[in-house]
């Protein structure tokens, strides 16, 4: 075939710009991580308060003198919303932090010695990276009792519980093979340097490998946790009482189409607030990490 | 084939594994067309988000600075929002607005179409506009020094090029986007989740439902990596790349 | 009109020369918007003729050679080669028609990477001249053959090293069967081992009799093929001669500094 062919060991003038390389190295990347890297940035900010403003316009022209004006409706709902949004950051660090410790295990499994753990956790890996988010959502939504009884003492597991569990699912499959690339990216030099001190596998890996890995792994895990932080308005579908869910019922109790626009709008300023210095931070990492490339 | 429905009816009948969307005929139809749904969403919005990203490359090199600015903006808003919210925005937003122009002819799945492929779009503008500025000036003028004509050039030499840097890239918008159509349920587009879910509420087997879904979403997604992992592997440029 | 060369390569080929040069330029000038590039340059070439611009970067060598193409426009002047008034041709058909007789060939970048070098030599000959596929191969591969690269004829160019791609790049362009071939500093992206196979083959081409124009920092190759070396600076052809004279006797200061600098 074509494209089966091996390359040869002399020295080659490059076929293609080095932007043709970058797109390639990024594309891979990308497909490791799970998702394109976010890159938000000022102008963005001042784009959303821009259309919100002509929301509040368009819907302050529908208004009635008699009617409270557009600000004060928004003001009204503010701490409804406000609550909804804390609602929406705790399920994100929850379900980060759960995802994130069961992919490190599902990532260093994936990397194990033993054959059986390693196509089990490749599998496991790749069948939660494969499903879409909301499916998993609805999985953990109707499979996970709605109480469990340890030890004689009953715990109720909530809606935004078993929302959290279905979002840490695929978070763990990112992280996991978050892990694994970036394990696979430490060159076999290291290994060979650490084999030649005797070193034993245990040993290479927490006090070489490891160590260095973080480093490669902050950005994608950054940016996974600022597209983890959009993607909890898909609790919505699934009768959370978070941000989204609240906003259409805020909606229909105003019961004015045109602030439809404003009011989006309102909830993607307070989502761009907080991911912004997140999306930034983690460039700058990814900057930073590729010049000491 | 009946035999096979059989088997299920028996399988139900000692195990309470109850798959009625293969022994009975209307689950059956049912669940068959809410796979063919996700599957023409699937299909059909990438069709257009490529189409859009052609469209959106060729603009964003036009002279005009309005023009420039409008698909800069259109990007930044696609790639950083998320597509929940755009659905909304399309269906409820815009969608009210028109309902009293164009009354039921924009359905629910036209808008779902509508703004998935906006969705993939925004990525695919960016994708496309690297992979033909990654194609170097020196080979574009080395075609026309052999005396290619221009349409030559783009048709033999710059859109092969473009196409095989920009592959990987498109594949992962691809599987991205099929992953992406799940969320039409929220406007009640009958795509497979949907179905299901119906089908759950009818035949109260959830979790043999659910366990179907994920197969069938594994299936498809698994699939799909795979027909693109070998056909990056048998377009590419070799002795270029990672 | 070009003297004839003291070296030996030089003297056979004065018996080839005609009357009439095919390449002509006369008071050429060309700007990148306010920026101008060539400040009235005018030269000739004879048939068989082989000539090598030297000079400092952004003198404008490069732009030079593009503007014979044609794949640069020009501002004023003229530039007439073989039947060609290369400075009147507007449509992309009148610059295909010229582009049968001119080629060129580049520093990088030069073949089509998806491709195999078979395939990159035949494919203009099918595509733009028409001929038939099997000919057109069997030419290919006697060119391959010619400039010894036959063995590598199914390779991919990210696959061949640099002076084996400009090698398979010199062979496509002849597969155009030109009148003029210009190289624009072929040599200069290759490590010093694979310039000397680069050389060995222009060298080849050259004493065939094919008209060369040369754009290069080889000055030692320059020395010893070239009929004629034009050393140009900010635009301008600021002295010209036969290799001898040029590099031994530089009769210009702005020449004598370049040369000091890198002889």
């Amino acid at each position: 075939m074509k494209g089966e062919r091996a390359v040869t060991a002399s020295p080659v003038l490059p076929v293609l710009l080095p932007a043709a390389e970058r797109m390639a190295r990024t594309a891979l990347r990308e497909r490791a991580n799970g998702a394109p890297l976010l890159r938000l940035r000022a102008a963005h900010g001042i784009a959303l308060l821009v259309t919100f403003a002509v929301g509040c316009a368009l819907a302050q022209s529908q208004v009635l003198p008699a009617n409270p004006s557009i600000l004060e409706t928004i003001w009204k709902w503010t701490p409804l919303l406000a609550r909804g949004f804390v609602f929406n950051l705790a399920i994100s660090f929850v379900a980060m932090a759960l995802g994130t410790i069961a992919g490190l295990f599902l990532g260093y499994a994936q990397i194990s010695l033993l054959p059986p753990v390693r196509k089990a956790a490749w599998f496991a890996t790749h069948f939660f990276r494969n499903a879409p988010w909301l499916v998993l959502l609805f999985y953990c939504m109707f499979l996970l009792p709605f109480e469990v009884t340890i030890f004689g003492v009953t715990i109720p597991i909530p809606d935004w519980t078993k929302a959290t569990l279905g979002l840490a699912l695929p978070v763990m499959a990112n992280v996991s093979e978050i892990v694994r690339g970036a394990i696979q990216s430490i060159p076999t030099t290291q290994w060979e340097a650490a084999a030649s001190l005797a070193f034993n596998r245990r040993q290479t890996m927490w006090m070489i490998i490891l160590p260095q890995c973080i480093k490669r792994m902050l950005p994608p895990w950054m940016n996974l946790y600022a597209i983890l932080t959009m993607a909890t308005v898909l609790a919505s579908i699934v009768g959370v009482n978070e941000m989204m869910t609240l906003t259409q019922r805020a909606l229909s109790a105003e019961n004015r189409p045109g602030l439809l626009l404003a009011f989006y709008s309102y909830v993607l300023l307070w989502f761009f607030v907080y991911c912004y210095p997140i999306a930034r931070w983690t460039v700058r990492l990814e900057r930073r990490y590729a010049v000491n490339q | 084939m009946q035999f096979v429905w059989d088997w299920f009816r028996w399988l139900n009948q000692t195990t309470g594994i109850n798959l009625t969307i293969f022994y009975d005929a209307f689950d059956r139809g049912r669940f068959a067309s809410g796979f063919w749904m996700t599957v023409r969403l699937s299909v059909v919005c990438i069709v257009l988000s490529v189409v859009i990203g052609i469209v959106g490359a060729w603009v964003q090199r036009s002279h005009f600075r309005v023009a420039r600015t409008i698909v800069y903006w259109y990007i930044q808003a696609f790639r950083n929002t998320p597509p929940l919210v755009q659905l909304y925005f399309f269906y409820f937003g815009i969608g009210s607005l028109l309902r009293g122009v164009t009354g039921p002819l924009v359905t629910n799945v036209t808008w779902a179409i509508v703004s998935l492929s906006f969705f993939a779009g925004a990525f695919n503008v960016e994708i496309f506009r690297s992979g033909i500025e990654a194609v170097p000036r020196t080979t574009i003028e080395a075609a026309e020094s052999l005396g290619f004509s221009r349409l030559q050039t783009y048709l033999r030499i710059v859109f092969p090029l473009a196409f095989r840097i920009t592959l990987p890239a498109l594949n992962n918008n691809l599987v991205n986007l099929v992953k992406t159509t799940t969320l039409a349920y929220a406007i009640a587009v009958p795509e497979m989740l949907y179905v299901s879910s119906q089908i759950w509420s009818d035949e109260l087997n959830v979790p043999v439902m659910m366990n179907v879904l994920l197969i069938c979403y594994f299936a498809l997604v698994g699939v799909l990596v795979y027909l693109m992992h070998r056909w990056e592997r048998a377009i590419r440029v070799p002795g270029f790349g990672v | 009109m070009p003297s004839a060369g003291e070296a030996g390569a030089g003297a056979a080929r004065s018996a080839m020369h005609e009357s009439r040069p095919i390449v002509e330029l006369h008071d050429v000038h060309q700007a990148f918007g306010d920026v101008e590039v060539l400040k009235g340059v005018s030269f000739e070439v004879a048939k068989g003729g082989v000539v090598c611009i030297i000079g400092p970067s952004g003198s404008g060598k490069s732009t030079l050679l593009r503007c014979i193409n044609g794949l640069i426009p020009i501002k004023s002047g003229t530039i007439r080669v073989a039947d060609f008034d290369v400075h009147t041709l507007v449509t992309d058909r009148q610059k295909i028609a010229l582009r049968k007789e001119v080629s060129m060939v580049f520093q990088q970048y030069n073949l089509f990477p998806h491709k195999t070098a078979l395939e990159n030599v035949m494919m203009a000959p099918i595509h733009v001249l028409n001929e038939k596929r099997d000919e057109v191969r069997e030419r290919a591969i006697a060119l391959l053959t010619k400039v010894g690269l036959a063995a590598k004829r199914d390779a991919y160019p990210g696959e061949l090293s640099g002076g084996q791609q400009q090698r398979v790049a010199i062979a496509r362009s002849l597969a155009m069967r030109p009148e003029v071939m210009l190289f624009d500093e072929v040599t200069a992206a290759l490590d010093p081992e694979t310039v000397k196979e680069v050389l060995n083959t222009i060298r080849a081409l050259a004493r065939e009799g094919m008209t060369c124009i040369l754009v290069t920092h080889e000055m030692r190759f320059a020395r010893e093929i070239a009929d004629e070396v034009l050393f140009t600076d900010g635009g301008t052809i600021v002295e010209s001669g036969a290799p001898a004279e040029l590099f031994d006797r530089p009769r210009k200061e702005r020449t004598k500094a370049f040369l000091s600098q890198i002889l």
